[in-house]
């Protein structure tokens, strides 16, 4: 069962059980965490770019008072594309495609637990993004902004299909964003390679384990609210319809019991990157792994208990608002714990200047301008000031952009390497950070202003001569400039797989298991399974913390068909040799016919949409059914 | 390191709460342990700010719904029985009689419940008391038919020789997704049809 690496046949054999079918079929058959990971990470970077297409078209129309681009109704559905496009579509997407590429090489096994149900959570993002999409570019796109509130959205005051296809394409969206975080937990705790105990795993796994978790208790609240928003519409339920005694304010609040879990699940990962990566410039450990990992723990269960602050002028009774309040202040403090982490990190190592390293120290400006502008909001007299002004989409872009963009940002330029083999050039890579960092700040700092001299958020236009002509052209110029600096990544990316310096496995001398292996890495990951002994498997002859040593060369090798090693939940201890599933098209199969589904619901096809539950039905059977055992192979 | 010794490696599947199988289902759980979190946390949203009466038409009866928990309640006890023969003395046979009844009560509990829609006097678009009773019921229906089918699958695969002594999983995964689904019916039941009659 032990094997010691250099063994060609070994690799052969390997090879020819990881190894996906040539073709178009054995494209879309694929379970292969590794392409799984990069088709979410361009899917999710596509609708980044869509997005800020919107963004930008609205930044013409507001550049100039009485601007008449743009009418009022297309406005209105641009502002919620950009909306639900940036938040649902790429923020949390991208970041489950860096982790869906990396978690299997961070942890030292092969795939992640059910490789199926990866492939699935793929497809449904894709599809249920389309499904979306295809609204608005028929016209029929979400136009009341993306968290959707009743009563604009009852069917008395949005009587077209804009609204219904929000509701059911959040649904269906919601089904990948569960079995995503299904899959990331169950391959934390039985997949990680012997030795690797929770205290030694990264600091990103902690982050998606952690959104992962908060998902799992969230994502049913806005799924829910969703379904109930869809039966007051078709079928005449009362659930908001306040003169049947129905709650608008329940919509409200469920949608931020999910909403306010999601910016920490759409943030967490990002500085999980963040804390791997940064410390790998500054030459040294991160400092204080501990705290930052229960940091990031603390955060999303603080952030269970503040979803009331996006609702504090709405008529909340004095405790609530003083009891949310609290809650909301008092996130500032694991948050606190990371940036002085970062910080610390930066100043008692040796920074080497690369893009990764500015876009890592950007971002922690980024978070702290943000972190500020959300502790003044959380105050409720201020709130009450700001609430639905600029100032709130200063706050949210300095948080989304500072503590989600601008990580993914870097950590394409960290992983680029490891994925394609090649180095993404630096001199491009440093023009693209400034000129971005640079444009943000000229779009989004301003904004503050505009906010505090009262203009309100989600107007079309806006009258001359009430002082916020020169605020809003500044800040229209500043995203053009964004936009510039994003494009300059994307030709930089273009560039590089063709013609970038080869890396080889381990370019920036980083110490965790991703790059103990070849870049790309092999389908199969890793030769033989590695054993850790702390947590800087490649950097321990440096450190020599402890007398052990990790070892990346021998091992259990598992080569009787797909096997990966199971592991216990805390120690890592070794527990058994898995049987992984083989490729196949019934992620996508079953995915296309939720597809018919959701379409038939919409277009009230009801024999059709039961035919589709029945086939995912059947469908699931024929995933979940166990060989027979004469077909299994030797034990 | 030294070789780990094969009989670890090769006794994966024995204990089914190891497997990761069994893991996802757990997950599975705590996520719809959430939903139905949020579906009775906007019944008692909605009730707590209604003009009484609550509910409109008066507590509901509990003529048909007291039994038909028994009968629930009885359905986890069979699976119960079916997953320990299995685990502790290797018996299929025993174990597919359990899986059987329980797919039996499981059936009567449905008729009894669809039943129980057919009577009632009013519909989800009566008022918002019908929207929530319909609603979370609903839900609670379609999590048993899941299960149900989930089930029958089990007892095929027991038959098929896919599931058995040597193959628990199966086994220990759908039988607490049906404990899960009678746990929640028991919150549902008490919410609807006996909190109203405390007040």
């Amino acid at each position: 069962m032990v094997a010691v690496v250099g063994s060609n046949e070994l690799g052969r054999r390997l090879d020819a059980q990881w190894e996906r079918p040539r073709g178009l079929v054995g494209w879309l058959a694929t379970v292969d965490h590794k392409e799984i990971g990069i088709r979410y990470l361009v899917t999710a970077f596509s609708f980044l770019v869509i997005g800020g297409v919107e963004a930008l078209i609205m930044r013409l129309q507001l550049a100039r008072p009485n601007a008449a681009l743009l009418d009022p109704a297309e406005y209105n559905q641009l502002f919620t594309m950009h909306g639900v496009t940036m938040i649902f579509l790429y923020a949390l997407p991208i970041l489950s495609g860096f982790s869906n590429y990396l978690w299997p090489l961070l942890l030292g096994t092969r795939d992640m637990a059910f490789p199926r149900l990866n492939a699935f959570s793929y497809w449904v993002f894709l599809l249920s993004g389309i499904f979306i999409y295809v609204g608005f570019v028929t016209g029929h796109g979400p136009d009341a902004g993306w968290f959707n509130y009743v009563p604009y959205t009852s069917r008395a005051y949005d009587p077209g299909p804009n609204i219904d296809i929000y509701a059911l394409g959040m649904v269906f969206f919601g089904i990948s964003t569960t079995v995503g975080a299904v899959n990331f937990i169950v391959s934390l705790f039985k997949t990680r390679a012997p030795g690797m105990s929770v205290n030694r795993v990264p600091i990103m796994v902690w982050g998606t384990l952690t959104a992962s978790f908060g998902n799992l208790a969230a994502v049913p609240a806005v799924s829910l609210a969703f379904l109930m928003l869809w039966l007051d519409r078709q079928f005449g339920t009362h659930f908001f319809d306040v003169e049947q005694n129905g709650r608008p304010l329940l919509w409200q609040h469920l949608f931020w019991m999910f909403g306010h879990p999601w910016v920490y699940a759409i943030v967490l990962p990002a500085m999980g990157i963040v804390s791997d990566a940064l410390p790998v410039f500054c030459r040294r450990p991160l400092v204080g792994y501990t705290a930052v990992a229960l940091s990031t723990v603390a955060t999303i269960v603080l952030g269970f208990g503040v979803w009331l602050h996006h609702m504090f002028a709405t008529g909340i009774p004095p405790l609530g608002l003083s009891f949310f309040s609290a809650a909301s202040m008092a996130i500032v403090i694991p948050s606190a714990v990371a940036v002085f982490a970062w910080i610390a990190t930066i100043w008692t190592g040796r920074p080497v200047r690369a893009t990764p390293f500015l876009y890592f120290a950007g971002f922690v400006f980024l978070f702290v301008v943000g972190g500020v502008s959300g502790f003044m909001t959380a105050a409720v007299p201020l709130d009450w000031q700001l609430t639905d002004t600029y100032f709130v989409v200063a706050h949210i872009h300095y948080v989304l952009l500072g503590i989600n963009v601008f990580p993914v940002l870097g950590g394409i330029h960290f992983w680029f390497p490891k994925m394609t083999g090649r180095l993404m050039s630096e001199r491009l890579g440093r023009w693209s950070f400034w000129i971005t960092f640079t444009g943000f700040n000229v779009a989004f700092l301003p904004m503050h202003l505009t906010g505090l001299l009262g203009m309100p958020r989600r107007i079309y236009t806006y009258p001359a001569g009430v002082g916020w002509d020169g605020l809003n052209m500044l800040t229209s110029i500043g995203a053009f400039v964004v936009a510039l600096g994003v494009l300059l990544v994307v030709v930089n990316v273009i560039r590089s797989l063709k013609s970038g310096a080869i890396a080889g496995p381990n370019p920036w001398d980083a110490p965790t298991l991703e790059w103990a292996t070849s870049s790309p890495p092999p389908p199969y990951n890793f030769l033989v399974i590695p054993t850790v002994a702390s947590r800087h498997p490649l950097w321990e002859n440096r450190l020599d913390e402890t007398g052990e040593r990790s070892s990346t060369r021998v091992g259990p090798a598992l080569d009787h068909g797909r096997e990966i090693l199971r592991t216990t939940p805390l120690d890592a201890e070794p527990d058994g040799s898995v049987h992984m599933p083989e490729d196949s098209l019934l992620p996508l199969v079953t995915a296309l016919v939720m597809l018919a589904g959701f379409a038939a619901l919409l277009a009230h096809h009801w024999w059709l949409a039961l035919a589709a539950a029945i086939g995912t039905a059947i469908c699931t059977l024929v995933w979940l059914t166990p060989a027979r055992p004469a077909t299994l192979g030797a034990p | 390191m030294s070789a780990i010794p094969a009989e670890i490696l090769a006794g994966a599947e024995r204990k089914p709460h190891r497997t990761s199988g069994w893991w996802g289902m757990i997950a599975t759980i705590a996520t719809e342990a959430a939903l139905f979190a949020y579906l009775l946390f906007s019944y008692g949203y909605i009730a707590a700010q209604a003009p009484p009466p609550w509910p409109p038409v008066g507590a509901p009866e509990l003529k048909l719904a007291l039994p038909n928990t028994l009968v629930l309640l009885a359905s986890s006890v069979t699976v119960w029985w079916a997953e320990r023969r299995l685990s502790r003395r290797g018996d299929l046979r025993g174990c597919r009689r359990g899986f059987l009844a329980t797919l039996a009560f499981g059936a009567v509990f449905i008729a009894v419940q669809l039943l129980e829609w057919h009577k009632k006097s009013f519909t989800p678009a009566s008022h918002v008391y019908g929207s929530l009773y319909f609603t979370i019921t609903g839900f609670h229906m379609a999590h048993v038919v899941a299960g149900w089918v989930m089930l029958a699958a089990v007892a095929w695969w027991l038959a098929s020789g896919r599931a058995g002594p040597a193959r628990p999983v199966p086994v220990a995964v759908s039988a607490v997704y049906w404990h899960f689904v009678d746990a929640v019916w028991l919150a549902v039941f008490t919410t609807f049809y006996l909190l109203p009659r405390l007040g």
